[in-house]
């Protein structure tokens, strides 16, 4: 008797009860979730951009290996854009609340200015505070712009291009026509212009640690998704309760101290720095988000993409005249892409809107 | 004529009579010189007006001081307005203002042979002398053209100068200033021709164009470097390239095997002529030209010359000037600034 098993009984399956199914209007994906991110990465607009960068690089490198291959080609390859991914990611924070921020240059000019002034005035200035004032001057001068497009309500274009001239004339009745050169800057300084860590330039790590940074809390956190929902539709995200003002202001002040931080990255990198530094270069970062497919009307897009988008204008700017093609179509070929980068976006956007249409019909 | 559009022009009669007595009112503060400014009426009492290519730039700021002292020591009032960026019609309205002001001479270095062709004109009709300096206007825009040197001994000793330190033999490349800069393109043409009759050995394969922008410049020369691997040497004729070259050199492992030279300014090559970077540029001396230019703009206005060839003055400790062909002056022939010399020059 003691080898007898106990008699199993027979287990019932218990099948969970599905009578009341919910029909939804989009049924959420029945696969995987490692095949889903697959998939939806493989669609993604970053990752067409990436392909276009590497293919780029690639034709470039064959043309002469030295663009990839030789120590000074490799550092340029990634210290270039740094500059422009810093301001890339705080203009595409902008843009996806439906705004557009087109002080970032004058900002950026106004830091640069700053952290020459300095290091002239306060020999052995520490770089860090260098670096924390460029922050902070950039986010005052972002707040400004923040309130009076939250607060004012006026469009954020017509805000940002009267608060560009003002900042370039700040800069200009402060520099005059004084310049920074590169022997008014510690050596120190300088050196973090080019200083590598594991051949990775110091300049490239910092755009790196804050696309990071901005990139989780757009992608996580819940007043980061709170962008994208005023950037689809600003008045329903008021009428749903968001606090869009402080978003908006939020999105500015980031604007403003990227662009501040990018102003202390263009002196320590150029080394001379006069009142007319980062002429332009806001229409630049606009086409770096728009390239990187954040959508002009806000709401869509990533800063993954925003920085994707100015490394490949950089590189592109970079690898055209190696390719033996003259300075006019290289302005040309950059317009086509932020051309071909908005059809994309109205295709896509027709074909959502058609297949949701579809999805409401059928059910 | 509307009535609407009516009431706007006399509104802009109205502000520019109120600018313009506003301008008048400083000028008379300004004008606190010991010549009795009151005095005199009509008579010509000396207003120069400097109009660089662009503020911010070192170099014009060294020669517009040149020619404040110059003025200023004939008893004369200076003043210096001028565009932000070097683009070809930036400088007209600064033209006009001063015509309106009908100072007695206006002082130019022209972004265009053209573009201001106009503007300058006006100002001549309107009684007030123009001189050219650094950067000239087509002949009949101007009384009188400053020559820094000439074309040709520049064109002559930046080439010399490269094809000295490379060698006599290989690849070089010209960073220049805008595509449509007069003087850039003079000497671009100089050298081109200069190489190809007395160095036959040494290709010049590109010339990039900068934009007298750091960072721009900066960046036009990592591209050079990059398109063109076997390129032994960058001459740069504008300060604010050759300054941005050294410093992407500085930092290269191109540093020491790519020469560079051209002209500069000692402030701003300083560091790079210390690390090794660059063994030796070249320039006059920008004040010495601004200098020049004021005290030609005085012999103007006084009628001690009209600015055909052949007309002689003399411009305080410069010494004696004769006026050449097409109504040019040349200041004298180019320095070179080294490693020897640079600490005696702070400009």
């Amino acid at each position: 008797m003691t080898t007898a098993p106990a008699p199993s009984k027979e287990p019932t399956v218990t099948v969970p009860d599905t009578s009341t199914e919910v029909q939804l209007l989009v049924e959420p994906s029945s696969l995987a979730p490692r095949r889903r991110m697959a998939q939806s990465l493989l669609r993604s607009r970053e990752l067409s951009i990436l392909a276009v960068l590497l293919l780029v690089i690639a034709a470039a490198t064959i043309k002469n290996p030295s663009f990839l291959l030789s120590s000074s080609g490799w550092r340029d390859l990634l210290l270039t854009p740094s500059m422009l991914i810093l301001l890339a990611v705080g203009q595409a924070a902008v843009i996806i609340t439906r705004n557009v921020d087109l002080s970032v240059g004058s900002v950026l000019g106004l830091t640069a200015y700053l952290t020459g002034r300095l290091f002239i005035d306060h020999p052995g200035i520490p770089v860090v505070v260098v670096f924390a004032a460029g922050l902070l001057v950039g986010a005052v001068l972002g707040l400004v712009n923040g309130l009076l497009v939250a607060l004012g309500r006026v469009p954020a274009l017509v805000i940002t291009l009267g608060t560009l001239y003002i900042y370039r004339g700040l800069v200009l009745s402060w520099a005059g026509s004084s310049r920074i050169n590169a022997s008014d800057l510690p050596a120190g300084f300088l050196a973090l212009g080019t200083q590598q860590i594991l051949t990775i330039p110091v300049l490239f790590l910092i755009a790196v640690v804050v696309l990071s940074a901005v990139g989780y809390y757009l992608y996580t956190a819940r007043s980061g998704r709170e962008f994208y929902a005023i950037g689809s539709d600003p008045d329903a995200a008021v009428l749903y309760g968001l606090n869009v003002r402080r978003r908006v202001i939020g999105a500015f002040l980031l604007s403003g101290a990227l662009a501040g931080l990018a102003g202390v990255v263009f002196a320590a990198r150029y080394g001379s720095v006069s009142s007319d530094a980062g002429t332009g270069i806001e229409l630049q970062a606009v086409a770096a988000a728009v390239i990187g497919g954040v959508a002009i009307f806000g709401g869509s897009g990533t800063v993954w993409g925003a920085a994707i988008g100015a490394v490949l204008l950089v590189t592109i700017n970079r690898a055209l005249p190696m390719l033996g093609i003259p300075d006019f179509w290289q302005q040309a070929l950059v317009g086509a892409l932020i051309l071909s980068a908005i059809v994309l976006d109205r295709v896509l956007s027709a074909r959502q809107s058609r297949r949701l249409v579809e999805a409401r019909d059928q059910s | 004529m509307t009535p609407i559009s009516r009431r706007s022009a006399v509104l802009g009669v109205a502000a520019l009579s109120v600018s313009l007595a506003l301008t008048g009112c400083t000028k008379a503060a300004t004008g606190a010189t010991p010549s009795g400014s009151g005095s005199g009426g009509a008579a010509a009492k000396l207003s120069v007006v400097f109009i660089p290519k662009n503020l911010g730039n070192p170099y014009f700021d060294t020669s517009d001081a040149g020619g404040k002292k110059a003025v200023e020591s004939l008893g004369g009032t200076y003043s210096e307005v001028g565009p932000q960026q070097a683009s070809p019609d930036g400088q007209v309205q600064y033209i006009n203002t001063a015509a309106q002001q009908h100072v007695s001479a206006l002082v130019v270095s022209a972004n265009d042979p053209k573009a201001i062709g106009d503007a300058l004109n006006q100002a001549r009709k309107g009684g007030t002398k123009v001189v050219t300096f650094d950067s000239d206007t087509d002949p009949q825009y101007r009384d009188l053209f400053i020559n820094q040197a000439s074309p040709e001994g520049l064109a002559k000793v930046e080439v010399d100068g490269i094809t000295k330190q490379i060698g006599d033999s290989g690849e070089i490349a010209i960073l220049s200033a805008s595509a449509n800069a007069t003087n850039q393109n003079a000497w671009i043409d100089l050298m081109k021709k200069d190489l190809a009759a007395n160095h036959p050995n040494v290709k010049l394969v590109d010339v990039v164009y900068g934009n007298d922008d750091d960072q721009t410049s900066f960046d036009k020369t990592a591209a050079l470097l990059q398109t063109h691997p076997n390129l032994k040497g960058i001459i740069s004729p504008t300060t604010v390239g050759i300054a941005a070259a050294g410093r992407y050199l500085s930092t290269s492992d191109k540093k020491g095997k790519v020469a560079l030279t051209g002209l500069g300014t000692p402030n701003q090559m300083r560091e790079y002529v210390k690390n090794g970077t660059v063994k030796e540029f070249y320039l006059w001396n920008p004040a010495d030209l601004g200098a020049l230019a004021a005290y030609a703009a005085d012999a103007l206005v006084k009628g001690t010359i009209t600015g055909k060839e052949g007309d002689t003055f003399t411009a305080g400790s410069l010494g004696s000037f004769k006026v050449g062909a097409n109504q040019t002056v040349l200041l004298g022939d180019p320095f070179a600034f080294n490693a020897g010399n640079i600490d005696q020059f702070k400009f």
